[in-house]
């Protein structure tokens, strides 16, 4: 086991009567990728501002890269490289200006931790004269990677860094951000995309600012604890519909192409199912056993 | 020292960059300069002055022809009732009316004191005092003529107090001296407050202040990085103002030009700490212009430019001594 780079102890933070996180903790180490998943308004963003001392938890600890945020964050800002939800760089600066500005009031330069950046500054390097603000938006994710890591951080902390950007460039920054782990630097990274859960290390689930589970991906969908069935059907919508009308139903919602149906406990019946799918005269339905993904968990943990 | 050098790059690249910038620092000061002082004067020239001379004796002459006389006037006559000009004054169709009752001097000689009618339109209110102003001068030294009149020869002339002015550091109360240094002020004042309080609230709009705030950047670091770049230009902008006065009005400083640098730099950081503030307490760039925009309006309305100090009321007075 590696050095501990973050660590949260029954964080809290309210605003006003709204609960944002609930004693949330976790434990991320040195060269792992650790993500925070779940929905829009789950309290991603309120973890990651007080890891990255810029909000102040109403009670439990935090340490990042060893220090406290609360008390040492000019340590701590030292340590950490944090790449806001929102494109927060300046726009009117040109891509070169950002990244020497940053790098300058790290009291850094490019050259001096080029050997990190450089896979991804060589990407951006041909627009190095054109303006933030006219970059595309995986450009401009690549631009913020690279500014949060110009100052060699120990601690990564990157609130929804693939929101709005293209499938392409979202699959080439989590290549990036494996090959960042390599080198020893610990990634907290948040999405709303469940396929990009899978490329963590580990993933705490978070619902309304509580953490339902910590574990790795895979660990977390073999530990599905029903049996998931996938049914297609020419009429979607009255499938649909007639599956969450049938008595034995614990969950059903769409899913792709297909729907997730989930039987509740000890009432595994895909025989009497089909049957009563049949008397309801769908045409082309299909119906066979599929795998659970992350997502199916998420949803088997909500309801 | 090394951290805010480059913030303060950064600062002027992107201060230099904006294109709106560049003619907010050099052409509204030409522009204000050189044709606000035109615009903004006091002076009254050619106020209809309506004349009903109920009269009609020499002594009603010759009061009329010290309006005449003056440049501020230009008389129309015709009218004969105080109900007709009503009409005229509603219509602005003119802007004083002077009523000189029947027997007016003819009675001073039996004991009663002669009585004069002057209607002003107050419509305007700043004009309308000016004007009045005038006409009381006319008629104050008519008065002094008409005493030594009666009196008869020189050597019984009743003495009347005469009243010679001398006004200090404006001897022709030229309105462009006063006016020039007055819009070089708000001009000022204007550059260090909208754009230190615009610039740190555009951080704030764009998201970018969230960057900034997990640099080891510090408090104090971050707010001469910022407020500097603005002290620079409003200090530019003085020079540049009095040099244009100067060529253009020759219009000199009369004293110690660094006194006026160093007072005007030590306001201007106080004008800074205002722009400052608004910023704190704004999220968007519209917000701060309305709140800077409220402390522009009450600055220059109660920094006395435009209504002395001296006739607003007491708590205004109080309001504006503690501004100042």
């Amino acid at each position: 086991m590696g050095k501990i780079n973050v660590k949260a102890e029954g964080l809290e933070k309210n605003y006003g009567k709204v609960q944002a996180v609930r004693s949330v903790s976790f434990e991320v180490e040195e060269g792992e990728l650790f993500g925070l998943i779940g929905p829009d308004g789950a309290g991603k963003t309120s973890i990651f501002r007080m890891l990255a001392s810029l909000i102040l938890p109403d009670s439990g600890t935090v340490r990042v890269a060893g220090f406290d945020p609360v008390k040492q964050y000019q340590d701590v800002r030292r340590r950490i490289g944090y790449m806001p939800g929102r494109f927060s760089l300046y726009q009117d600066l040109s891509v070169e200006e950002n990244v020497q500005f940053f790098a300058s009031v790290f009291g850094t330069s490019l050259s001096e931790n080029y050997e990190l950046v450089a896979d991804i500054y060589r990407q951006i390097e041909p627009f190095r004269d054109r303006k933030a603000g006219a970059l595309s938006g995986g450009m401009k994710q690549k631009l913020a990677l690279c500014c949060a890591l110009i100052h060699k951080p120990e601690v990564l902390l990157l609130d929804e860094p693939t929101t709005g950007v293209d499938p392409v460039s979202r699959k080439e920054f989590w290549q990036m951000l494996k090959r960042l782990k390599t080198k020893g630097i610990s990634v907290v990274v948040s999405t709303p995309y469940m396929d990009e859960a899978g490329l963590c290390d580990r993933i705490a689930l978070i619902q309304k600012g509580k953490i339902l589970r910590i574990d790795a991906p895979e660990r977390i969908s073999e530990s599905f604890p029903f049996g998931l069935w996938l049914l297609r059907a020419r009429e979607m919508f009255a499938l649909l519909t007639s599956l969450r009308k049938y008595p034995h139903a614990q969950s059903a919602y769409s899913f792709g192409e297909d729907i997730h149906f989930v039987f509740q406990k000890g009432k595994e019946n895909p025989e009497a199912l089909k049957e009563y799918l049949q008397g309801l005269a769908f045409k082309d339905l299909e119906i066979r056993e599929g795998k659970p993904t992350i997502e199916d968990c998420f949803m088997a943990m909500d309801s | 020292m090394r951290t805010i050098r480059f913030i303060l790059r950064k600062e002027f690249l992107q201060i230099f960059r904006n294109k709106a910038m560049l003619p907010i620092i050099f052409v509204v000061p030409i522009i204000q300069l050189l044709v606000l002082p035109l615009a903004a004067t006091y002076e009254v020239k050619n106020s209809k002055l309506l004349v009903i001379d109920q009269d009609m004796s020499p002594d009603s002459q010759k009061l009329r022809q010290a309006f005449e006389a003056s440049r501020y006037f230009s008389l129309h006559e015709g009218i004969f009732t105080v109900a007709e000009s009503d009409k005229l004054l509603d219509k602005r169709a003119v802007d004083m009316v002077l009523v000189i009752p029947r027997g007016f001097v003819k009675n001073w000689a039996k004991g009663q004191m002669p009585r004069l009618a002057l209607r002003v339109n107050a419509m305007d209110g700043s004009k309308a005092g000016i004007i009045a102003g005038y006409a009381q001068e006319i008629i104050g030294r008519f008065n002094g003529e008409l005493a030594a009149d009666f009196s008869g020869n020189a050597f019984s002339r009743r003495p009347t107090i005469q009243t010679e002015f001398s006004y200090w550091f404006n001897t022709e109360l030229n309105y462009k001296p006063y006016m020039v240094s007055a819009i070089l002020a708000v001009l000022v004042t204007m550059v260090c407050l909208f754009l230190s309080a615009m610039n740190i609230v555009k951080e704030k709009e764009l998201g970018t202040i969230e960057q900034i705030n997990v640099t080891p950047i510090r408090k104090h670091e971050f707010l001469i990085g910022k407020l500097l770049p603005f002290w620079c230009i409003g200090m530019f902008e003085l020079i540049f103002g009095l040099g244009l006065t100067r060529l253009v009005y020759g219009i000199e400083l009369a004293g110690s030009v660094w006194v006026v640098l160093s007072f005007s730099g030590l306001y201007m950081v106080c004008v800074l700490g205002i722009g400052l503030l608004v910023s704190i307490y704004n999220h968007t760039q519209q917000q701060a212009i309305f709140v800077a925009w409220f402390f522009m309006m009450l600055f220059i309305l109660i920094s006395g430019i435009f209504t002395s100090l001296e006739s607003m009321p007491r708590w205004a007075q109080y309001v504006a001594h503690a501004v100042r």
